[in-house]
């Protein structure tokens, strides 16, 4: 069977799931690998959406993180304000998943604003949303982005959401309480993160070299020791992410 | 007493030039028909204020009624971007709009601070983020109690508000299910509130059931009934998201010609919100109508 990177990214983030978990539900690649895991070997996975949409079972996988279908049959449904300080900011959610348009080696993430200076940018972006507080407040955060030099840089342009450290400051120093991000994931390789917070690449996709890695990636990267192969996923997963979670090719 | 007004009628009493507007709802519930029925108007020089600006305030931002946006995310959600605002804050491009920016949980707080009769909200969204380096308006305070520092941000109490809901008496009490975003914060933050309804029903049906009344009458000003008023959003049982709009939308934005095509025909042309229904045809609300899934109610009784 062949296997895309994109499926592999889903497979391997839902892998990372734990059942019974809460986690904070993003559009896209997050959304599938969510979904892959309650289908699989997570269905207690207690999903929430900022839009308030808590302990979802949508019928269609959701278009955007306000669609009517996460509503219908969801556990509970609540205002964008109990979102924010209930849940998040309250230290109920375990898990949240984050992408960006640029990401430094601290796993610090921009989704404002690139090029030129703030107030005259050459790509405005949409901004932060919930990601800063998503980044601050769960208690872990998962990051799924495809690896190529002009997001992965050695400086953001604008930190949006904070990473593992800023500038000198680690994550006690600036008040945050989770843990921060904790797996990068991306179309070639898995990264944690080492004792001077930065990543380290611990897993790399079948037929993939350190320096293909190192190549798509504009800072220097750390391997780990124990570098792994990624491990093919079940067929099974494959067959659900094709005919069930994304039959149209959406997002995978 | 009735507060039954037209949407054309709403918005000229309520909305003035220079006013800070919000346009409620967090992809569910958005008024698209009032957004139009403001560039109608051509009211000039708004500040628009919402946590997600879509669609609505693009095309609010393209026709020029707007000076400043006040926002925490400017997406085309689920497609991904907001073209009018990219073109009127890029670099690039001449013609520009001031931006103000917080995260979700700060506009939430800066509405929630208005609703409550506070002077700020306290919130912890900001550490080591660069948003208030850009934004003099958040400022950091020390805990009485226990001494740890949290962000502030001040109170945003918009001069006027639109609610769209399912459904309202003609008095302004109003009802909404599904997803609720700021609507109840906002409303009551605001100087002003209208309120759009799928349905306006008789006060007995708000009655028989008052917990699902989000705004009362007290804080309402004007009640419009405008059906599919959320188009191409959606609102719960009634109709669902157009995405097949959203998506397009990306390429019709794109472009400032085919962008101005779309608002003299949807826009400019259309006398009223039931107008630009008529040109989306039947067979875009056969489309959106929602299946029906009701749910047990509930017992009142004592």
């Amino acid at each position: 069977m062949d296997i895309k990177p994109s499926e592999r990214m889903v497979c391997r983030a839902a892998e990372e799931l734990a059942n019974k978990e809460v986690v904070f539900v993003g559009i896209g690649l997050p959304n599938v690998a969510c979904n892959l895991a309650k289908e699989t070997h997570a269905p207690e996975l207690f999903m929430i959406y900022e839009s308030g949409a808590v302990g979802t079972l949508p019928e269609r996988l959701p278009v955007s993180i306000g669609d009517p279908a996460l509503v219908t049959d969801s556990a509970s449904i609540c205002s964008v304000a109990d979102i924010f300080q209930c849940y998040l900011q309250r230290g109920n959610i375990s898990v949240g998943f984050l992408s960006g348009a640029q990401i430094d080696r601290y796993g610090n993430l921009n989704t404002t604003a690139i090029g030129g200076d703030y107030s005259n940018p050459k790509v405005r972006l949409p901004g932060s949303g919930g990601a800063c507080e998503i980044a601050i407040h769960s208690k872990k955060v998962f990051i799924i982005m495809r690896l190529n030099d002009r997001a992965f840089v050695e400086k953001c342009d604008f930190i949006t959401s904070v990473g593992r450290k800023v500038g000198e400051q680690t994550r006690s120093q600036l008040g945050c309480p989770g843990a921060g991000p904790v797996k990068v994931i991306t179309d070639m390789c898995v990264m944690d993160f080492n004792d001077q917070e930065e990543m380290i690449v611990t897993e790399l996709f079948p037929g993939v070299s350190k320096e293909q890695v190192q190549a798509k990636c504009g800072f220097k990267l750390n391997f780990s020791d124990k570098l792994k192969e990624l491990k093919d996923p079940p067929e099974g997963h494959i067959r659900l992410l094709r005919d069930k979670l994304d039959p149209k090719g959406m997002y995978i | 007493m009735t507060k039954l007004v037209s949407l054309k009628e709403a918005v000229a009493e309520c909305v003035q030039d220079e006013d800070t507007l919000v346009i409620e709802g967090f992809t569910h519930l958005i008024c698209h028909a009032a957004g139009h029925e403001i560039i109608r108007q051509k009211k000039k020089n708004l500040t628009l204020a919402r946590l997600t600006p879509d669609t609505v305030y693009d095309q609010m931002i393209e026709a020029g009624v707007c000076k400043k946006l006040v926002f925490s995310w400017a997406g085309n959600p689920g497609v991904g971007s907001l073209h009018a605002v990219r073109r009127h804050t890029e670099a690039k491009y001449t013609e520009r709009i001031e931006l103000e920016e917080y995260s979700h949980g700060g506009m939430m707080t800066r509405l929630q601070a208005g609703s409550m009769g506070q002077p700020f909200g306290m919130i912890q969204s900001f550490n080591g983020t660069d948003i208030p380096k850009v934004n003099p308006a958040i400022k950091e305070i020390t805990c009485p109690y226990t001494q740890k520092k949290i962000q502030t941000v001040p109170a945003l109490n918009p001069d006027v508000c639109v609610v769209h809901v399912q459904r309202a008496d003609k008095n302004g009490n109003a009802q909404v299910w599904g997803l609720m975003g700021t609507q109840k914060e906002s409303a009551f933050a605001a100087k002003k509130v209208i309120v759009v309804a799928e349905e306006i029903v008789e006060a007995s049906v708000i009655r028989r059931d008052p917990n699902r009344t989000l705004i009362p009458e007290v804080i309402v000003d004007c009640v419009v009934h405008e059906p599919w008023g959320c188009h191409p959003s959606f609102a719960q049982g009634y109709y669902d998201r157009d995405n097949d709009f959203y998506v397009n939308w990306d390429v019709i934005s794109r472009d400032s010609k085919t962008y101005a095509d779309w608002l003299n025909e949807f826009v400019y042309s259309s006398e009223n919100h039931a107008d630009y229904m008529k040109k989306l045809g039947t067979k875009t609300m056969e489309r959106l109508k929602a299946k029906s899934r009701m749910c047990e109610g509930v017992d009142y009784g004592y």
